[in-house]
């Protein structure tokens, strides 16, 4: 079996999802306690080796059991990495994942994939800018948004070795170069009028956005936990402009609590809560929810203006 | 109805003959709630003669897995766990008050011997699956029991982890299924037969005969997960 199907253009960066693909073999190979489950999705995709072979399973369509299945894996010690789209990942087994991994005490690797709208033309069932927004209802994930293939790739490798509940969320779009692995933000621009969180794969166009405007630009590839510390301590007006490729709003309390006890505004741009009922291409998407170069620049001009 | 066996002897004080004072120490009554008792004969035959669990050594990876799915009425799981050790019998006076490790719920952080946190329906066969899975990978001997209501299979997660089980022909575990007639809808042509169409071999058997329990749960079943239907009185009907 190949990745061909998922090749991207040479002009682009490279893709998240076909990195973990490929990525996941070795992953295996390099830890006996790791357990890919699969629910179809992504099973005709990653070449496996004999040696890992019997440690890749898959469920079939059955999510509610791929979360259950691997918080049973966890309780015998072992490092579930599961696998499949956002909204069958977070969303239907939202229970199992509160109560099979979370009440359980135990953790596992998610790697979700077709963030947010990625999918534009399939439509609200396959949607998944809700997913972030339901991790922060539950307790203890660290949540990685890779904006590059290369960083999605350093978090899978640091995160396996542990035991903790860790969500990497694979998203189609990249940033042209990576910006940084974390965990904590990193400072791409300073400037004195206020502070724009650019969230992983959004990172490049914000740039674009605000490059005439004095604002500090800070990269969140990790947004759980949130880096209340670096946001504190480059903070120089106490405006904040949190850029995010799921739900608006979803670390609006995060920043707030970060700066507690500071007179401030914060504005919360990301994916619209209504349903749009479009299809067609990202780009359409990115657009209509004001997450193209030209609505966040608009935003946070009015904003800081 | 009485159970077919005295194993072990009533006079050691924490055998099944206990199990009825222990259970009253939570209750404050002899008289039981029917989720409370369903499971009470099933749960002693399976830590006293079928599992190989030690108290001393509750956390050996190569110790066997009960996983109580079922988490309503836990009083029996508490009392055969006091019964055998795992518990202190002092600890189940306070039974479900917020200083008490004993919630009307089981808790795995809090109680030795529990091993999967539970109440919620649905849970616990999929959770079974996984740790089946990850003894077979580990090549541990250890065998997976999960413990279930006959209107807990109502659940659609039950038919996903069924399903899988006997694809993946998972011999190691056991799925007890308590039937006391409790699912609002009924299982038309017996419980056994849903697990047997997917793969499983099935035993019907009395949920209140020890020695049936036994036989049943060492049942030979190779190459294929065992389900076992422990039948007993119609939840409601008087014990």
């Amino acid at each position: 079996m190949t990745v061909s199907a998922l090749l991207t253009a040479t002009h682009r960066p490279a893709d998240q999802r076909e990195r973990f693909y490929q990525l996941l073999p070795e992953l295996l190979a390099s830890d006996p306690r790791a357990v890919a489950l699969l629910a179809d999705i992504g099973a005709g995709y990653v070449d496996l080796p004999d040696a890992v072979a019997d440690r890749v399973i898959n469920l079939g369509i059955r999510e509610q059991l791929l979360v259950s299945a691997a918080g049973g894996l966890a309780l015998t010690g072992m490092r579930p990495v599961v696998h499949t789209f956002a909204p069958f990942l977070v969303e239907r087994p939202y229970e199992q994942l509160k109560l099979d991994l979370g009440h359980q005490d135990v953790g596992a690797l998610l790697v979700s994939a077709g963030a947010s709208y990625d999918m534009a033309a399939a439509g609200e069932t396959h949607f998944g800018s809700r997913d972030v927004a339901l991790l922060d209802t539950l307790d203890g994930w660290t949540v990685h948004t890779p904006g590059h293939a290369d960083e999605a790739e350093a978090q899978l490798r640091s995160a396996l070795p542990g035991d903790d509940r860790v969500y990497v969320r694979l998203s189609g779009a990249s940033n042209a170069v990576p910006h940084g692995t974390g965990p904590g933000m990193a400072v791409l621009r300073r400037g004195s009028r206020g502070t724009v969180v650019a969230v992983g794969p959004l990172a490049d166009r914000t740039l674009t956005a605000v490059s005439d405007l004095d604002v500090t630009v800070l990269y969140a590839p990790t947004v759980r936990p949130f880096d209340a510390a670096t946001l504190r301590a480059t903070l120089t007006a106490p405006d904040v402009v949190l850029v995010e490729p799921y739900l608006a709003g979803t670390s609006v309390p995060h920043a707030t609590a970060a700066l507690s006890g500071v007179r401030h505004r914060v504005l919360g741009l990301g994916v619209g809560h209504a349903e749009l009922r479009r299809y067609g291409r990202p780009a359409d998407h990115d657009a209509a929810h004001g997450l193209d170069v030209a609505g966040i620049r608009r935003s946070v001009r009015e904003f800081l203006s | 109805m009485t159970p077919s066996t005295t194993h072990p002897p009533a006079t050691t004080g924490t055998g099944y003959a206990a199990l009825p004072r222990l259970m009253a120490r939570m209750t404050g009554d002899e008289k039981h709630e029917p989720a409370a008792t369903s499971t009470l004969d099933v749960l002693w035959v399976l830590h006293d003669r079928v599992l190989r669990v030690d108290p001393a050594h509750a956390d050996d990876p190569d110790r066997d897995r009960l996983l109580v799915s079922k988490g309503h009425g836990p009083m029996a799981l508490y009392a055969v766990l006091a019964a055998k050790g795992f518990l202190d019998p002092g600890a189940l006076d306070g039974f479900a008050g917020f200083g008490s490790s004993l919630g009307q719920h089981p808790d795995r952080t809090l109680v030795p011997g529990v091993e999967i946190s539970s109440g919620s329906l649905g849970h616990g066969l999929g959770l079974a699956v996984g740790t089946a899975l990850g003894l077979r990978l580990a090549a541990r001997p250890a065998r997976t029991v999960v413990l279930l209501g006959d209107a807990e299979l109502d659940e659609g997660s039950n038919a996903e982890a069924i399903q899988y089980a006997g694809r993946a022909r998972l011999d190691r575990l056991t799925a007890v299924v308590i039937d006391n007639a409790s699912a609002s809808h009924g299982w038309p042509g017996g419980i056994a037969a849903r697990f047997a169409v997917e793969g499983w071999a099935t035993v019907d058997t009395d949920g209140r005969d020890h020695d049936e329990l036994y036989r049943a749960f060492t049942a030979p079943h190779e190459g294929r997960p065992l389900a076992v239907v422990a039948h007993v009185e119609p939840k409601g009907s008087p014990r």
